[in-house]
């Protein structure tokens, strides 16, 4: 605190120093600097990678536009690489020696709730791009996040379950981490949709076939469709042994594998899985009148023009943690964090890639379910149902 | 209930048929050099990953899968070149270590070359699957069974029938008594990392299509593949296949019968008791080490 005041102390020494050489000058060249720490390499680097890409490219395009209340942005990131204790050290250094007015991390669960305490005892706002229910429940006052939670995506899926008259389910799930949330949250609201998880299968998140749980829960009586929460490949391997094994149920997968990265890895297997999604995957399918639809467009455009390569809902994560962190900063009218956050609790229909924001004090994500769009594929596509 | 347990076995014999192709990789290191090759695992993913990038440039299947092998060779004799003949004074311990070095390097360069994300290999065959008594079964199985009981018994002649196979023998039994016989040892043993590399990129061609493939798939292929040459006994070729098919068999049985929560603490407690009752494994070798 001391020192804090001291620099206070000091900066306004100089201000003052500055006025009276300079006269009257604006106060507003300081950049308004915004931290990020994101997993860009290291096994995430599937998220922070193009969430990295994303922050470099918006905040050069704000600047461009003039940045925000007159003042630019000013950058400042690091990598954790993924790793939780990296990310903690990162984020000390953000909130302590580069003094950011707003954090913006990290990619994964663990390296945001390992940066949480120190964001909270620094008083400065937080937007995470990661999904887990956690890290807004309990809600914490200085954190925010930007992707659904998992639990939605199992609400989501088990609603169309429930449209289609099912009522007793198969649940095979990874033992990652993602997985085994994914499976808690499913079975904990399954019940609120009148649906019974009568199989409940696990594998290894490198195992290589699944044949073995999959003709268990066939063989179980009475499930009239599976549901599949995983990540990586091995939801490619269900999807494909689904397809081989000839199981004539329903089969939905979750967000975890929403890219065409999933629809090469599992093939012609593919045709009529369903799955809940981000809007980016479709953004020519939206209707018109979709509010969503050309911020949507707008972001798969730039970013593929600037980087070449396919856009990634990931990146969508840290195009809404920036824009909801410019347009808190511009409501709140300065960058006094207490403000900031005021203005981030209180952003009412704020049309993201991801969805529509609308936070409240006990609500830091400010998603429904139908942020979340049902995909089916056909034909080797997505298509988008309701 | 038949077709149900008809299922598992099939499944179990799927991915057990590919431990068993890892673990043989393991068993020609070992007989040479007494080392355990933990880069093997690598060989796997370069097989996978060389041929399939090779398929993206157009190269038709069996030459792309031919020149990945050649890859995964010249590799395999560079690894023994410049990691392991520098260090031939160096204990057993020491080389094994510097092989869990060379499958970091190996791994870097490939997330670097080859991105990081997962890919599937088509299938050799056209139809990918067929149906026996209610069961079904991938023909690209039947395919890693071919491949798996080809190579064992192209390694029994080998070792059976010609010098060279006779002098890595005898390189494994006697190191020094070999050399006095007039066998190169640096030589002999080379030889077997290239020809465990040429068997790992082999797995990894025909394993790929059933398993996908991505830079870091040799980690647990080249783990359970080691577990499985430990339970078949290491050095021989036989026990590296009743290894890997018990293995994966007992894997799916417990998925399919217990819960697949269990699966790989089943398989562990298997490799326990059959190591605690037999340590050498169960096609080891009886004799006793001279001390």
């Amino acid at each position: 605190m001391n020192k804090k005041s001291l620099l206070r102390g000091l900066a306004a020494v100089t201000t003052l120093l500055a006025l009276a050489l300079a006269g009257p000058a604006p106060a507003s060249d300081e950049p308004i600097r915004i931290g990020a720490f994101v997993s860009a390499t290291g096994p995430a680097s599937f998220l922070g990678d193009p969430e990295l890409k994303t922050l470099e490219m918006y905040v050069e395009r704000i600047n461009e536009q003039g940045g925000v209340l007159g003042r630019p942005l000013h950058l400042v990131h690091y990598d954790d690489g993924g790793s939780a204790s990296e990310a903690r050290n990162f984020a000390n250094r953000l909130l302590r020696r580069d003094r950011v007015d707003v954090l913006i991390g990290g990619s994964t669960t663990g390296t945001t709730l390992a940066a949480v305490p120190l964001a909270q005892r620094a008083r400065t706002p937080m937007i995470s791009m990661a999904g887990a229910l956690t890290i807004v429940e309990p809600v914490n006052p200085w954190v925010f996040k930007t992707p659904q939670s998992d639990r939605m995506a199992a609400e989501r899926v088990l609603a169309d379950m429930q449209d289609r008259g099912i009522t007793r389910i198969g649940l095979i799930s990874g033992t990652d981490g993602f997985g085994r949330s994914g499976r808690e949250q499913t079975l904990e609201v399954a019940e609120q949709f009148g649906i019974e998880v009568v199989a409940d299968q696990t594998y290894g998140p490198q195992d290589t076939d699944m044949t073995s749980q999959l003709t268990r829960i066939r063989t179980t009586e009475g499930v009239e469709a599976v549901f599949n929460f995983g990540f990586g490949q091995g939801p490619a391997i269900v999807t494909r042994n689904y397809a081989h094994l000839d199981i004539d149920l329903p089969l939905y997968q979750s967000h975890g594998v929403a890219s065409d990265r999933f629809l090469d890895l599992a093939g012609s297997a593919a045709e009529g899985v369903r799955l809940p999604a981000s809007a980016l995957l479709v953004p020519d399918a939206l209707p018109d009148e979709d509010p969503q639809k050309p911020v949507v467009q707008g972001y798969k455009q730039a970013y593929e023009a600037r980087w070449n390569t396919s856009v990634s809902t990931f990146g969508g994560y840290a195009y809404d943690a920036l824009h909801l962190a410019v347009h808190a900063i511009e409501q709140a009218g300065s960058t006094d964090p207490k403000a900031i956050r005021e203005a981030l609790e209180s952003i009412q229909g704020f049309v993201g890639v991801t969805g529509v924001f609308s936070m409240a004090p006990e609500d830091h994500n400010g998603l429904e379910p139908e942020s979340f769009r049902l995909l089916e594929v056909r034909d080797g596509g997505w298509v988008l149902i309701h | 209930m038949f077709a149900e347990f008809l299922q598992y076995l099939f499944s179990g014999v799927t991915t057990g048929a590919i431990y068993a192709l890892v673990a043989l990789g393991f068993t020609l290191v070992y007989n040479a050099s007494h080392v355990i090759n933990f880069a093997q695992g690598e060989f796997i993913m370069i097989g996978g990953m060389a041929t399939l990038s090779l398929l993206g440039m157009g190269v038709p299947m069996p030459l792309a899968i031919g020149l990945a092998i050649l890859l995964a060779a010249v590799l395999g004799a560079l690894l023994h070149q410049l990691a392991i003949a520098p260090a031939r004074q160096a204990d057993v311990v020491t080389l094994i270590i510097i092989t869990i070095g060379a499958s970091i390097f190996l791994r870097g360069l490939a997330q670097v070359i080859w991105g990081k994300e997962y890919h599937a290999l088509p299938s050799f065959s056209e139809q990918e699957s067929i149906e026996v008594m209610g069961a079904v079964m991938y023909t690209q199985s039947l395919w890693i069974l071919g491949v798996t009981t080809l190579l064992v018994l192209a390694l029994a002649l080998f070792f059976t029938r010609t010098l060279v196979g006779k002098a890595i023998l005898a390189t494994s039994m006697n190191r020094q008594a070999a050399r006095l016989m007039g066998v190169r040892i640096q030589f002999v043993v080379m030889l077997a990392f290239t020809l465990a590399a040429i068997l790992g990129a082999v797995a990894g061609a025909v394993a790929s299509p059933i398993t996908l493939t991505s830079y870091d798939i040799g980690i647990m292929l080249g783990l359970k593949g080691f577990v499985a040459a430990a339970i078949g006994g290491l050095g021989s070729g036989v026990g590296a296949v009743v290894g890997g098919l018990l293995l994966g068999i007992a894997e799916a049985m417990t998925a399919g019968y217990i819960s697949s929560d269990y699966k790989d603490a089943v398989a562990f407690l298997l490799i326990l008791v059959i190591l605690l009752f037999m340590p050498r494994g169960l096609f080891g070798s009886r004799v006793a080490e001279r001390v």
